[in-house]
C-alpha cells in the first residue's frame, strides 16, 4: 500500500543476549486504529519506544509521515505523540497547567484556551484547578491523553492505555480513543487485554516474543482458525457487565 | 532562540514545584543553620583557628554544605521525572533536547541561592560580619554559582541513572562530609599527616579558604584559582556526563 502514515521494516532490537525484536514489519493507514497484542515480555513497549524515538533499534527501518525515525527525529516528533505505559502527568501542577505547559512547549498560539478546551472535552473542566495528585486513575489517564492532543499530532502512540485502570475508567479511554480515530487521528497502541483490540483495533497484529506472527482485521484473524461451531448456551452475564450494571454505569455501547 | 524558550518554560515548570513545598528550601536551609549554632555555640569555643570570630570562619563551609545537601533535591527532581515517564513526554516532542535538563539545573541554582540567602542572615544574626566590598561579593557569588552548577550537572546523573529513590539523592552524602575533612571547621594543621595531606589538596579547602579570603577582604592567591579550576573541571565533566546519560535513557 502506498498511503501508510506508518512503515515498518524489518525492525530489529536486542539487548545483550536478549533478543527483543526480531524483525518485525507493519503498515500502519491514517485514520486507522492499529493494536499491537502480546502478552508482557513480547516486545510491545520496546516497540513503541523505538517509534516515538525514545530509543534506537539495532536494524530496520522505520518511517513515520515519510520521515525516516533514525534521520530526522526531531522532525518525526512534530507529527507524533506518546502516551505511555504510566500516565506522564507532573501531578504537583493542576490539570490545566499541565495542558498549558505541553501547549507552551509545542508552541501553540493560545495555550489557556487549548487547555480549556480540552478539559472541557474530556470532562475535567471541575478539577482543571486541582492539582493532579488529587485524580483518580481514570482522570489522570484522561488528562495524560489530553495531553497527548496538544499540537494536533497525526500519530498517536498509546501504550497499555488501560492497564490498572477499573472498568469504568476503562470504557471511558476508549471512547475516547474511538473519538479520536473518528477525527482522522492515527492511533497504534499496545495491548495485552484481547477484549480491547477487539473492541478498538481496525488492524490487529499479534507480537509473539518478538515477531509478529499473524496480522490483519478481527474478521482475517478469525479465519485462521476453523469456523465455529454452532451450539446452543445460554448465555451468562460477565462479571463485567454485572460490575457495571450495578455500579449503574451504562454499557460500553456502539 | 529555542533553547532559550523551552528552557525558560521549563524552568517555570519546577520553579512551581520549589514555591509549592517550599519546605525543601527550608529542610535545605535547616541542617546546615542546626549545624552553624552547634559549631559556633557548643564547639566553636574550643577550636582554635586564629580568627576572631568563628562564625566568619565557618560560614564558608556551611554554605557549601547546604549546596550539596540541596542538589540532591534536583536529583530527586529528575529521578522523579524519570519514574512517571515525564523526561519520556518531553524527549518525545519537538523541544529542544538540552533544554529538559537545563531547566532542571537553572531551577536547583535558583533554589539554592535562596537557601544560601537565608543561611547567609541567620549568620548575619549570629554575629557574622564581613569586610568585603562589592567587587569581592560578586567573586564570592561567582565561586558559589560555579560550585552550584558543577554539583547540580553532577545530580543529574543519579538522577537520570538510579533506580530507587534514596540511589538517586545518595551521591550528595560524601559531598556533605567533604567539608568535614577539610579547613571548612578547623585549620588543616593540627590533623595527622596523611589526613592534612587530603584536606589541603581536595576542592572544598581551596573553596572554603577563597571564599573566606575574599569575604575578610584578604589578599586572595592561588587558592581562587584553584577553586574556580575545580568547580569549572567539575562543572565540565559532569555535563559531559549527564548529557551522555540523557542520550542514553531519551
Amino acid at each position: 500500500m502506498t498511503g501508510a502514515i506508518v512503515r515498518v521494516k524489518n525492525l530489529q532490537k536486542s539487548y545483550k543476549n536478549n533478543k527483543v525484536l526480531r524483525g518485525i514489519d507493519f503498515e500502519i493507514q491514517p485514520g486507522e486504529i492499529f493494536a499491537l497484542l502480546g502478552s508482557n515480555g513480547a516486545g510491545k513497549t520496546t516497540a513503541i519506544r523505538i517509534l516515538s524515538t525514545l530509543l534506537k533499534s539495532d536494524s530496520g527501518e522505520v518511517t513515520i509521515g515519510g520521515f525516516d525515525i533514525a534521520i530526522h527525529p526531531q522532525e518525526v516528533r512534530k507529527h507524533i505523540s506518546l502516551t505511555g505505559q504510566f500516565a506522564a502527568v507532573d501531578e504537583i501542577l493542576t490539570g490545566k497547567e499541565n495542558l498549558m505547559l505541553i501547549a507552551k512547549l509545542r508552541g501553540v498560539s493560545n495555550p489557556a484556551e487549548t487547555a480549556d478546551n480540552l478539559l472541557k472535552q474530556f470532562g475535567l473542566t471541575e478539577a482543571g484547578n486541582r492539582r493532579a495528585a488529587t485524580y483518580s486513575g481514570g482522570m489522570t489517564r484522561r488528562l495524560d491523553i489530553a495531553m497527548s492532543l496538544i499540537g494536533a499530532p497525526s500519530v498517536i502512540f498509546l501504550d497499555e492505555p488501560t492497564t490498572g485502570l477499573d472498568p469504568e475508567a476503562r470504557i471511558e479511554v476508549w471512547r475516547v480513543v474511538r473519538e479520536l480515530a473518528m477525527g482522522g487521528t492515527t492511533i497504534l497502541l499496545t495491548t495485552q487485554y484481547l477484549d480491547e483490540a477487539e473492541q478498538l483495533a481496525g488492524k490487529i497484529a499479534i507480537l509473539h516474543e518478538g515477531k509478529i506472527i499473524a496480522r490483519g482485521t478481527l474478521d482475517e484473524l478469525k479465519k485462521l482458525i476453523p469456523p465455529a461451531k454452532k451450539e446452543y448456551i445460554e448465555k451468562q452475564p460477565t462479571l463485567e457487565e454485572i460490575f457495571l450494571a450495578i455500579t449503574g454505569k451504562k454499557e460500553i455501547g456502539q | 532562540m529555542k533553547v532559550l524558550r523551552d528552557t525558560s518554560i521549563l524552568l517555570g515548570r519546577t520553579m512551581k514545584h520549589i514555591l509549592r513545598s517550599p519546605d525543601t528550601i527550608i529542610t535545605v536551609a535547616i541542617t546546615p543553620i542546626a549545624m552553624m549554632l552547634l559549631f559556633v555555640y557548643v564547639l566553636g569555643g574550643a577550636i582554635q583557628t586564629g580568627s576572631d570570630s568563628y562564625v566568619n570562619y565557618l560560614l564558608p563551609g556551611i554554605l557549601l554544605i547546604a549546596i550539596a545537601s540541596g542538589t540532591s533535591y534536583t536529583a530527586f527532581r529528575i529521578f522523579t521525572d524519570m519514574q512517571k515517564g515525564i523526561i519520556a513526554r518531553f524527549s518525545t516532542m519537538p523541544i529542544s533536547r538540552s533544554a529538559v535538563l537545563w531547566g532542571h539545573v537553572l531551577t536547583s541554582i535558583v533554589s539554592n541561592a535562596i537557601s544560601i540567602v537565608v543561611i547567609i542572615a541567620v549568620a548575619l544574626l549570629m554575629g557574622f560580619r564581613s569586610s568585603a566590598n562589592i567587587y569581592e561579593w560578586l567573586a564570592v557569588a561567582g565561586i558559589l554559582f560555579l560550585f552550584t552548577a558543577a554539583l547540580s550537572w553532577l545530580a543529574v546523573i543519579p538522577g537520570l541513572k538510579a533506580k530507587t529513590i534514596d540511589g538517586a539523592s545518595a551521591f550528595a552524602y560524601p559531598l556533605i562530609f567533604l567539608p568535614f575533612i577539610s579547613s571548612a571547621f578547623v585549620p588543616t594543621d593540627s590533623m595527622p599527616t596523611p589526613v592534612r595531606v587530603f584536606a589541603e589538596n581536595q576542592p572544598v579547602t581551596a573553596i572554603v579558604d577563597a571564599i573566606r579570603s575574599l569575604l575578610n577582604s584578604a589578599p586572595v592567591g592561588n587558592e581562587l584559582w584553584a577553586a574556580l579550576g575545580w568547580c569549572a573541571a567539575l562543572a565540565v565533566l559532569a555535563y559531559f556526563f549527564a548529557v551522555r546519560e540523557y542520550r542514553k535513557v531519551a
